[in-house]
Order: structure tokens, then sequence, then C-alpha cells
């Protein structure tokens, strides 16, 4: 499958450095892409209440639709952008490739709150990849993996989270070495 | 207008009415060597005729459109900088105009002017001045469609606090072909914002120079343009730098597709011993869509001062960018959507910047219109 055909059956995959798109307005952006996915346009009045929600719950601007795609965002902003994305083009699953790394904590909480109330719809799954355990403060896991060297080296419940937040990723680094 | 042998520039023959002064070209002269001189020989070597475009001008009665007799625009005009400009001004023999804005005259809604090709079997040679009053502000239109082989002057004479908007699109026939030495001459504090929009014709060379008669004056110029195959588009731009405190900017985006589309964007700047504290940037970019495309970019800086603001420039020729695409593409959006989106958002920029909302639209419709013959005609976005 191409990437847009994987996207239209519903995977979303957020970004880790979201590309700039130098005229092309998150508005018409935004409208583009449900258009793709819904097979038709959306409906123009229910639309700008939808996208203003979306914005609004990631802490964005007003103006912010009329800017270019990613053009001039500061980190927090692309992040907050592809969470707003998340909940407009509702994939049946995400991947979220370190969607925490770079931001400050108040971000941080903007970002969860966008990826949990995605999954407020019990259908729809996320797989977040991340480098640190702060996120899963804010958004509760149901399963842990740990996966070094291409591998998945062991797999747990929450619990496996808030083991690796005291013991570190040492061990399974130390095991994928021997294993070399 | 220029004093004949003024130019200081070594890139530029030097101005003169003589036809004899401009031999026909080779191809290698500098200023000819991007040109495919076969597409405009006739123009280059024939007397004068009886050819003509058809005008049809829309302004307020404030305006006045006169016709020049034989002769005068030699006092009025700007001098030939080629040989395309000498023997349009030697063949001048009607066909010659002046359009006259008075002082502090406000137009707010744009004047246009809208000239037809009736035939490309003879050459048409024109001259026109555009007289602009002190303090007036206004905007032109010039709009070429139909089908013709022209070589003209315009002269643009703007006066001192004038804040002027000058647009030309060129929408031409596939067989056109057009040659054009346009002139700004800027007064002191002028705010002058021009614009080329060349999609149409076999063959267009446009040769667009600027000076200023005194200081304060910003000039912005502007070009977007769309080759196709087979198509040869060339923008020239000199901006000579003669006064102090004088600030220029160039920026012009193209898009090519096609086997042999081909466009050459020559971006000039003279700052002479005089100007002081000017500041100067020009740019290019250029999309090209298929593959057998050439886009020449070839930006110029002569500086006989340094004391100045900024001078500076850029150009660039690339293809798509393959992560632009791949993000629009995990959204959702199909390939050849992806691509009209970036195409679209490529030329916004300079369209919002031309400010011009009557012809915002005309020009983005046109731009689609052109993608549409390499992307497909199943790419437009359904609408509600």
């Amino acid at each position: 499958m191409t990437v847009d055909q994987r996207a239209r059956a519903g995977l979303f995959l957020a970004m880790q450095y979201p590309v700039e798109i130098p005229g092309v307005s998150v508005a018409n952006f935004l409208r583009a892409a449900r258009t793709a996915i819904d097979g038709q346009a959306p409906k123009l009045r229910t639309w700008i209440k939808e996208v203003d929600a979306a914005l609004e719950r990631q802490d964005l601007d007003d103006d912010f639709a009329d800017r270019s795609v990613n053009e001039g965002f500061s980190g927090g902003e692309k992040k907050r952008h592809e969470m707003a994305q998340l909940e407009l083009l509702h994939p049946k699953f995400a991947v979220l490739d370190e969607t925490d790394s770079g931001l400050d904590i108040d971000a941080l909480k903007v970002v969860s709150t966008g990826v949990n109330h995605y999954l407020e719809d019990k259908s729809r799954g996320v797989m977040l990849i991340t480098h640190y355990t702060r996120i899963l403060r804010y958004i509760k896991a149901t399963q842990v993996h740990v996966f070094v060297d291409g591998r998945v080296a062991e797999t747990g419940g929450p619990e496996l989270g808030e083991q690796l937040e005291a013991e570190g990723y040492e061990k399974y680094v130390e095991a994928a070495k021997a294993n070399a | 207008m220029t004093i004949e042998g003024d130019v200081e520039s070594h890139l530029h023959p030097r101005p003169s009415w003589s036809l004899a002064d401009h031999p026909m070209p080779t191809g290698r002269e500098e200023i000819w060597r991007f040109t495919p001189i076969r597409e405009f020989t006739p123009i280059l070597t024939e007397g004068p005729t009886k050819a003509r475009l058809e005008w049809s001008v829309t302004a307020p009665e404030q305006v006045r459109v006169t016709e020049l007799a034989d002769g005068v625009p030699h006092d009025l005009a700007e001098t030939p900088q080629d040989r395309m400009s000498a023997i349009a001004a030697a063949n001048a023999t009607t066909g010659s105009r002046k359009i006259e804005i008075p002082a502090e005259a406000e137009i707010e809604t744009p004047i246009d002017i809208d000239l037809v090709g009736t035939g490309s079997s003879e050459s048409v040679y024109q001259n026109v001045v555009v007289e602009i009053g002190h303090q007036a502000k206004a905007t032109l239109v010039v709009r070429y469609k139909g089908s013709a082989r022209l070589g003209e002057n315009w002269t643009f004479r703007i006066g001192d606090g004038a804040e002027v908007t000058i647009v030309f699109v060129q929408e031409w026939a596939d067989d056109a072909v057009h040659g054009a030495q346009i002139a700004f001459e800027l007064g002191r504090d002028t705010t002058v914002r021009t614009a080329q929009a060349t999609f149409g014709g076999k063959a267009v060379r446009i040769s667009q120079a600027a000076s200023y008669q005194g200081p304060g004056a910003d000039l912005m110029q502007l070009g977007v343009y769309f080759a196709d195959s087979e198509q040869h588009i060339e923008h020239r731009l000199f901006v000579d730098h003669n006064a102090p405190r004088t600030k220029s900017r160039v920026d012009f985006r193209g898009c090519l597709q096609g086997a042999e589309a081909h466009t050459v964007w020559i971006g000039d700047v003279l700052i002479r011993p005089v100007a002081e504290g000017i500041d100067t940037y020009e740019s290019n970019k250029n999309l090209v869509l298929t593959e057998g495309c050439r886009a020449d970019a070839v930006p110029n800086l002569e500086i006989q001062t340094g004391n100045i603001l900024g001078a500076g420039h850029s150009a660039s020729t690339g293809r798509f960018d393959a992560e632009q695409l791949f993000y629009l593409q995990s959204r959702g959006i199909e390939e050849e959507e992806a691509r009209r989106l970036v195409v679209h958002g490529f030329f916004t920029d300079i369209v919002r910047r031309i400010g011009v909302e009557e012809i915002s639209t005309e020009l983005m419709d046109r731009i689609e219109a052109e993608l549409l013959e390499t992307l497909g005609a199943a790419t437009r976005l359904p609408e509600e």
C-alpha cells in the first residue's frame, strides 16, 4: 500500500519532525486531508466548528488556520498541530513517533489531552514511541513494549513503565550487547 | 529617460536610438545568449508594418489616453537598450500611445488595458509612455491575449510620492512571440510594485529596467511564470540604483513542465557610487515538474560603493520536495493532489503580494489550469 492509501485505510503517523509546506494554509491542508480520507468534502459549517474546537483543545490561536503548514511553528506548535490532525482525521490507529520529545511540561500536558480525547473512542488504538516515561504520567498505556536494537525485548502492562522509570533501560542495553 | 551612453553596467550594451548601434544578435552576446534568436528573427528584422494590437482601456475619465505622433516617443521614452527595443522604436510609425494619470489622482479600481493580437503573420510594433503624476495612486493591469508577433516599448514615468502597482498578464495564444522593453523611472519617495505573470506564448522575452529620479523610492518587482513544452519564457531584470537611499526587491517564481520548456531569469543590479544607503535583494525560484525542462537563473550584482544597507540575491531550481509530498500523503492526500497543493503554495505567496484582489483569483485559476495539463483533470478537490 502507498502512504496515502494507508492513511485512507485509517492509519495515522504523528511525525517526529513535521515538514514545512510554504504557502499551503493549515485550513486548506486540513480540509484536503479530511476530504481525501472521507472521500467527500466536509460540510462547511460544521467543519469550521470542528476545526476551531480541535485547535482550541490544542491551545492554538484563532489565526493558526491561516498560517502555512508548519512554517515558522515552534517545536510545541508543530506537535500540537499533529494532535489537532489526530482529532480531525479520526484514524482507526495512530503511531505517535516521539511526539513528546522537545516539549516542555505544559505542552506535554496539552498534547496528552489530545491523545486521551482521541482514545475516548474505545475502538481506537495508539502506539506511542518514546524515550522517556514522563508522558506515561498523562497517557495511561495498556501495554508497554521495550524495543531494543530493532527487537521487542520485553512486553508487560503499565507496571513495566513504572519499573523502567525506576531502573532505566540499562539491563536491556547490556543484554543486547551480550547477544550481539 | 536614460541619457545615451549613461549606463555604467558592464553587462549591458550602451543604450541608443539608432538601429545601427544594435546589430542583429548572433546569440553569443551576453544579453542574447539564452534567447532562441530564431523565434525572434522576424521581429528583429522586419520594417514598419500595418499590423496592430486591438486596444481597449477601461479607466475613469481623468485618465487620458492619446495617440502620439511620429518621433514623439523619442522625447518621452527610455532609450532602447537592445535591438528589440530599437526596432520597435524605429518602426513606430503609428500605434504609439501616451497614458496620463494626473497628479494627486486617487484611482481605486484597477485601470484595465486589454491588448489583443489578431494574427502572427506580420510583426506588430508599439510604443507606450505612461505618465503618472506626483502623489497619484493607481493600479494598472495590462493583459495580452490572442496571437501576435510583438516588439514593444513601455516607459513608466512615475512622479514624486506616487504609489502605483503595475501588473502585466501574458495570456497569449500558443503561437505568440513577444519581445518587450519596459522601463520604470521612479520619482523621489515613490512606492512602486510591478508584476509579470507570464503563461502563454511560444517565446516571450521581457527586459525590465528600473532607475531612480531621486532618493527614497521603494520598488518591489514580482513575477510568476509557467512554461510548458517547447515554450520559452525569459525575464530580464535590471535595477539601476542611481540615487541614494533607494530600495529594490525582486522576487520571481516559476514552474516548468514538458519537454524543452525553457525559462530564463536574469537579475542584474547596479549600485553606482552615488547610491549610498541603498538596500536591494533579488530572488528567483524555479520548480521543475517533469523531465526535459531547463531553467536558467543568473543574478548579477555590480557594486560601486560599499556604503549601503544591504545587497543580496539568491536563485534556486529544484524538483518537488519528497518530504513535503510524504507529509501530505501520510494524511491521505493522493500524490497528484499533494503535488498540486505544493505548487499552489509555491505561487500563493507571490500572488498575495501582488495585492490586486481583482486578479489574484484569475492568476491562481490560470496556475490551476496549467497544472491540470501535467497532473490530469481528476486532481481537483471535489467541491461540496
